[in-house]
């Protein structure tokens, strides 16, 4: 059943309308919410969205309990491929909890929250951004990583990125549901303004596998990935120092030694390579610049260190 | 006067963002002045020009006092101002959103620490900042509630509200929080207009800024007193917001009292004009901002008032 969970009028004849899918049945008490959507220039969650959504639908025997889609959070954004809110120039993940008697966008995220609160589990799923490719993972802040991680395990992702609190985080819709108690899982991957077809049937066989381990799917599940688990140190972080364009060549999910030429940044002008990039450190790349303009500063790649530094250590 | 290149940052297809810093005096840090961190704050980077000129008279006149330095930054972001865009060109983000700054972060990370590493060590910091909503508002001038900054010293400025602001998550990565927690006093003044140009507002703010001066001792020049500032938490500040959407016109006046169930603005249909929501004041007070675009939607603050 489609549901208008929060609505605000628009200047000229239109309502901004958050909405929601809400499947159900069986007698189950059990809820499993997905939103997406949160940032408009991210799309991978948009198919992701209407996979569970249509697999659900076509075997809603196996299904005890209720799953709530919202697939477009910021429906506005998505509109006009705009990553913010239009108008407030504002990063909707940055206005949670919200509030009731507030702005538009505050009262639009505290309908969210109202709704979202409730659920057994809440999947919010991003596309990392148009500059970044990204391998699917779970990202996870370090204060909920033990209640988190047996679930983000189930999801079907290469790796559970545990990373450090900040203050500024704290108005993320994630941080306000997993406060709440309502457990909350970010997946990033993929890529900004592109659906990466793999990845989402990655994620579509994780959900499904999530939902058969919390009581309220019965059909057919595949055996998913045993992902890395990360702490924040051990990944390695390659930024530009100069400015260009920035052509790879090493591959996405390449492994790679410190050192190692993993591309360059060029100058089209000149016709002369501004720098040579090379890996900071031993490891996997799961993280690679998509978009070629760079300053210097702009992120290339992310590492995701050896083993030694993996998830032993975390889990001890 | 000198003037410093205090951060360069390479563009593939520009010339180099150079953000320039204009230093006063020879000693002590004593004050820092930053304008535009956004690339729409026209108004802040035109009151720092001003100050500039005015710093450059002082100096010659030997109005500086001896041993204080003085450093103004009037613009940081000229990049967007340049292409009529308010945040990062490339990657939309904010410069006041990235402090304290990280210089291997990404590349408005490495902007704010080129800057904030200049900025430190000062006695006063003063921003001349900007509202995140479009909007008219009464000149004012600001401070963050860190426990670090007594409150008392905005009425150096002599202008006519300090406002005391609790700190919210996503403040804890503006300028102005982290200069506190770097131990500068730090303020924020407010100059009425943002990417227009308010002359008189300008003036008000200019002359605040070195009133301050001149009432903590780094210049000479006598400026006449100001108003006894009134010192007011942002608690006291009452929000009013549109119960409809359409086009909006405020007939309140900025800085005007208002009484308690004043008619202050009002909401038109856009197709057929007919008024459709009469927007009155709850409380009695002065008008401290008013929404200044023509088109409104519902739920969005109108206008806010100083509570008696
Ligand atoms: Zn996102």
């Amino acid at each position: 059943m489609i549901k208008t969970i929060a609505q605000a009028a628009l200047a000229v004849n239109e309502k901004l309308k958050i909405r929601k899918n809400s499947i159900r049945n069986g007698s189950g008490k059990t809820r499993l919410s997905i939103v997406t959507g949160i940032h408009g220039d991210e799309l991978e969650g948009q198919y992701l969205a209407y996979l569970i959504g249509s697999r659900i639908q076509e075997n809603i025997e196996f299904l005890d309990g209720t799953v709530d889609i919202y697939p477009a959070l910021n429906p506005l954004g998505i509109d006009s491929i705009t990553r913010g809110i239009p108008l407030f120039d504002l990063d909707m993940n940055r206005v949670f909890p919200g509030s009731k008697e507030g702005t538009m966008p505050e009262t639009i995220a505290a309908a969210i929250i109202d709704d979202l609160h409730g659920s057994d589990i809440c999947i919010d799923v991003h596309s990392s951004n148009i500059f970044l490719k990204e391998i699917p993972q779970t990202r996870i802040n370090v204060s909920t990583a033990e209640t988190l991680i047996p679930y983000a395990k189930m999801l079907n992702v290469d790796f559970i990125w545990v990373h450090e609190s900040a203050t500024v985080l704290e108005s993320t819709l994630a941080h306000t549901l997993n406060s709440m108690g309502t457990k909350t899982l970010v997946v990033e991957m993929g890529v900004g303004m592109r659906i990466t077809k793999e990845y989402c049937f990655q994620l579509l066989d994780g959900v499904f596998n999530l939902m058969k381990n919390i009581g309220m799917w019965s059909g057919q599940t595949v055996s998913v990935r045993e992902p890395i688990v990360s702490l924040n140190r051990s990944v390695g972080f390659v930024n530009s120092d100069a400015a260009g364009i920035f052509v790879p060549c090493a591959e996405f999910g390449d492994h790679v030694k410190k050192g190692q030429l993993i591309g360059q940044v060029l100058d089209p002008l000149t016709g002369k390579a501004a720098a040579d990039i090379k890996a900071v450190c031993d490891g996997m790349i799961f993280t690679l610049r998509e978009y070629p303009v760079v300053y210097g500063g702009s992120l290339l790649a992310r590492i995701l260190q050896a083993d030694e530094n993996g998830g032993e250590k975390f889990e001890k | 006067m000198t003037k410093e290149i205090i951060y360069t940052l390479k563009s593939p297809y520009r010339e180099n963002l150079d953000v320039t810093a204009f230093r006063f005096g020879k000693g002590e840090k004593a004050a820092a002045v930053v304008g535009a961190l956004r690339g729409n704050e026209i108004q802040q980077m035109y009151v720092c020009s001003q100050l500039i000129r005015e710093l450059k008279k002082l100096e010659e006149k030997g109005q500086i006092s001896p041993d204080k330095e003085i450093t103004v930054i009037p613009c940081v972001n000229y990049y967007s101002m340049n292409i009529g865009k308010r945040f990062w060109t490339m990657d939309n983000t904010d410069i006041n959103r990235m402090f304290p700054g990280y210089d291997m972060g990404e590349t408005t990370q490495r902007i704010a620490d080129g800057v904030f590493s200049d900025l430190q060590g000062y006695e006063y910091g003063i921003q001349l900042a900007s509202f995140y909503q479009p909007g008219n508002f009464l000149a004012h001038v600001k401070m963050m509630e860190t426990g670090f900054t007594d409150k008392e010293l905005m009425k150096l400025f002599g202008m006519e509200y300090g406002i005391v602001r609790n700190p919210r998550p996503y403040d804890t990565t503006t300028l102005n929080y982290n200069w506190q927690i770097w131990e500068t006093k730090a303020f924020s003044v407010y100059a009425s207009a943002t990417d227009s140009i308010d002359v008189k507002s300008a003036e008000t703010a200019l002359e605040a800024i070195l009133r301050f001066l001149y009432n903590t001792g780094i210049i000479t020049k006598k400026v006449r007193s100001g108003y006894q500032t009134e010192i007011i938490p942002e608690a006291n500040i009452a929000q009013i917001h549109s119960d409809a959407a359409g086009i909006f016109v405020s007939t309140a006046e900025i800085g005007g009292i208002v009484n308690e169930n004043d008619i202050i603005g009002k909401i038109t249909d856009p197709f057929d004009g007919e008024t459709i929501s009469l927007i009155r004041t709850n409380f009695s007070g002065i008008v401290y901002f008013e929404y200044n675009s023509p088109l409104i939607n519902e739920n969005t603050v109108c206008f806010k008032i100083i509570r008696e």
